[in-house]
């Protein structure tokens, strides 16, 4: 054996890799591949497929009532993504420019909501949001702050909300990662060649912080896109978004190739924003001196 | 050295495993599989030989639909573990137990829904010899026109579905019209849900528009998807779980939905009340039945669980529970005179008359299901 090791080095690591390649095979590739042959094939009247060949499912993908959903759910996915970043990087800065002893504290005070199931946690949302018997609106009606109940539940607002509060811990992680790791005497240097703390922060901080950033984000955006518990919930069911749609042809419209097709399609732009946004980002980190 | 090859040796004998467990099938060398040999048997004719019943059971069933109660009367006197799995709308089961689901023993499909799982052969015949309490069913329910003689099925509970209302801040609602031709100055303008379930919601439309409630005239389903969409203005919301519960706590102060869900919640709050309007509405009848993935075993179980909810005695517990009209004449005996004459539970002929059922479309589902999409995708008017 050792000698055939020795012969053939790449042998020890594919044999290394055949567990885990095994595993990604028969869950992740076979399954997907499912999912591929599904969306050319027609639907059964009452679920299952059909096996004829069609393209119906991806052309009914661009109609316009699906595809102005695509733009929707990619514009709350945006918006979420954004709002995450506007609040987790300060926090993110704050928790590693704290002694060791604190962060740990921190970082765990931050982790605590991830042990209860994010249903139960949207469903709390629920009770606070409602229009007329929610916490929120109540107080302030009671108190004689408004007089009539604020728009909060049901609408893109509330979608957001649950979004960002569901997702903020992906973006202050990947984030804390990087500026944990920030050699402090870069800014110490920066300082004495008299930048600005702006300016420090500009060519020093943001630029090192990228990776996590951009790995922050994407931890943000992908869920958020294909999101359909949130607007289940808080959107009421009158704002859908794409993942809604998707899950209502397999459980509700008995229309499994079309909710194949739909899959397909969102995962082929999710790559492409990936690519295009990791392509953007590291040509902006070349930039930097 | 030793040490590293008996490393080594073993990762190769699990690997091993694993691969034969992904491979082709080897020939199916062991015993045949029970299923395949005795499922058939047990559905073309009642089988001599007695079946060992499961020790514990899974019930497919609607939530909030049955007096836990019951499940330990039952597992009391015959020992079996009855585990229950709740869905919220008759697509929902189908498409779960489509998707190759098992484990369930009895599940509660509608009417409509029993014609087609009987069709694609989704349903086990029922032993009407393990079932020695059929005939306390009322006469009309041992012969339902989706399964005569209850060869299928057995009838669960049946209801109606029209509009629950908070009686203490809205006049009672006399027309589809609160939904379809809202009026934005009305108390319950943005106060209400509709039945997150695309043949009910089309249903209310098509009654409203004066057409058959299972209409393939795409004109027809045109419209009543137009009116759906103007009637989103209006709604909070699309829900079919909790729906009563928002008019209890006053969060909303309508909803379309099933009568009984509105008379429990009545315990809640004295002033939900329950109407029809004067269009008609829906009627329906749900029924236990066994899916074909049931083993011989869950089956036999399934079916003594089947014969126990058709006790005079269990059948009265279960109208207690969910407040919804028993199929089980010798229950009634069991309920309420109060019960037995509330016309909420009970509609009264002339109600009656003007009810329908929903029944299977074939192809057009495809169309109510497109329209239905649209509907909910459509922005809010």
């Amino acid at each position: 054996m050792q000698r055939l090791f020795a012969r053939y080095p790449a042998l020890r690591a594919w044999l290394l890799l055949l567990p885990a390649a095994t595993w990604l095979f028969i869950f992740f590739i076979a399954p997907l591949f499912i999912v591929l042959v599904y969306s050319f094939l027609e639907r059964g009247t009452y679920g299952g497929v059909v096996w004829q060949f069609s393209l119906e499912n991806f052309r009914r993908t661009f109609d316009s009532l699906y595809f102005s959903t695509f733009l929707r759910s990619f514009y709350i996915a945006a918006v979420t993504t954004f709002i995450c970043l506007l609040l987790g990087f300060p926090l993110a800065y704050y928790i590693s420019t704290r002694p060791p002893q604190r962060r740990s504290t921190l970082i765990l005070a931050l982790m605590i909501p991830f042990w209860t199931n994010f249903l139960i946690r949207t469903y709390a949302w629920l009770t606070l949001l409602r229009t007329n018997t929610g916490l929120i609106n109540v107080s302030l009606m009671s108190l004689g702050i408004i007089d009539k109940p604020l728009p909060l539940f049901g609408n893109d607002f509330a979608i957001i909300l649950g979004l960002v509060y569901g997702w903020l811990p992906d973006m202050v992680l990947p984030i804390y990662a990087t500026l944990e790791r920030l050699d402090t005497s870069l800014l110490e240097a920066a300082s004495d060649l008299y930048a600005s703390s702006s300016k420090v922060f500009r060519r020093v901080i943001w630029p090192l912080s990228l990776p996590g950033v951009v790995a922050g984000s994407m931890l943000v955006f992908i869920p958020s896109l294909g999101a359909f518990v949130t607007p289940a919930i808080l959107g009421g069911g009158k704002s859908l978004m794409i993942g809604n749609i998707i899950s209502n042809q397999f459980l509700a419209a008995h229309d499994w190739p079309f909710g194949s097709a739909l899959s397909f399609v969102m995962m082929a732009v999710m790559l492409l924003a990936t690519l295009i946004y990791f392509r953007s980002t590291t040509s902006e980190e070349r930039m930097q001196p | 050295m030793k040490y590293k090859l008996t490393i080594l040796f073993s990762a190769l004998v699990v690997l091993g495993l694993v691969l034969t467990a992904c491979g082709p099938k080897p020939e199916p060398a062991p015993a045949p599989a029970p299923e395949e040999t005795e499922a058939p048997a047990a559905t073309e004719a009642p089988v001599a030989e007695a079946v060992e019943p499961a020790k514990e059971i899974v019930f497919f069933n609607w939530s909030e639909y049955i007096d836990p109660e019951i499940y330990t009367l039952f597992e009391d006197e015959t020992g079996i573990k009855v585990v229950e799995d709740n869905f919220s709308s008759n697509e929902e089961m189908l498409a779960k137990l489509q998707g190759g689901a098992t484990g369930y023993a009895l599940i509660v499909p509608s009417d409509y829904t029993v014609s087609i799982m009987k069709d694609e052969g989704m349903l086990a015949k029922l032993d009407h010899a393990n079932i020695p309490n059929l005939g306390n069913l009322a006469e009309q329910f041992q012969n339902v026109p989706y399964d005569p003689g209850n060869e299928y099925c057995v009838p669960y509970q049946w209801g109606t579905t029209g509009i629950g209302y908070l009686d203490s801040e809205v006049d009672e609602p006399t027309s589809w019209a609160v939904f379809f031709d809202p009026d934005p100055t009305a108390p319950y303008y943005g106060r209400m849900t509709m039945l997150d379930d695309a043949r009910e919601a089309f249903a209310a439309a098509l009654v409203y528009l004066g057409y058959d409630i299972n209409t393939t005239d795409e004109a027809q389903l045109e419209e009543a998807k137009e009116l759906l969409i103007k009637a989103k203005a209006a709604l909070a919301g699309y829900d079919s779980d909790i729906f009563e519960d928002l008019i209890a706590s006053g969060e909303n102060l309508m909803a379309h939905g099933w009568n009984g869900d509105f008379l429990v919640a009545q315990e809640e709050n004295e002033n939900v009340a329950y109407t029809i309007p004067q269009e008609g509405g829906v009627v329906w009848v749900d029924n236990v039945c066994i899916p074909i993935s049931a083993t011989p075993e869950q089956k036999a179980a399934g079916e003594m669980f089947i014969d126990f909810l058709l006790r005079p005695d269990i059948g009265a517990m279960l109208s207690d529970y969910n407040w919804y009209a028993t199929p089980n004449a010798a229950a009634e005996a069991n309920l309420d005179e109060e019960f037995l004459n509330d016309p909420a539970v009970y509609p009264p002929a002339e109600v009656l008359a003007k009810l329908q059922y929903i029944e299977p479309v074939g192809e057009a589902e495809a169309i109510y299901q497109r329209l239905w999409d649209e509907v909910k995708s459509a922005p809010t008017p």
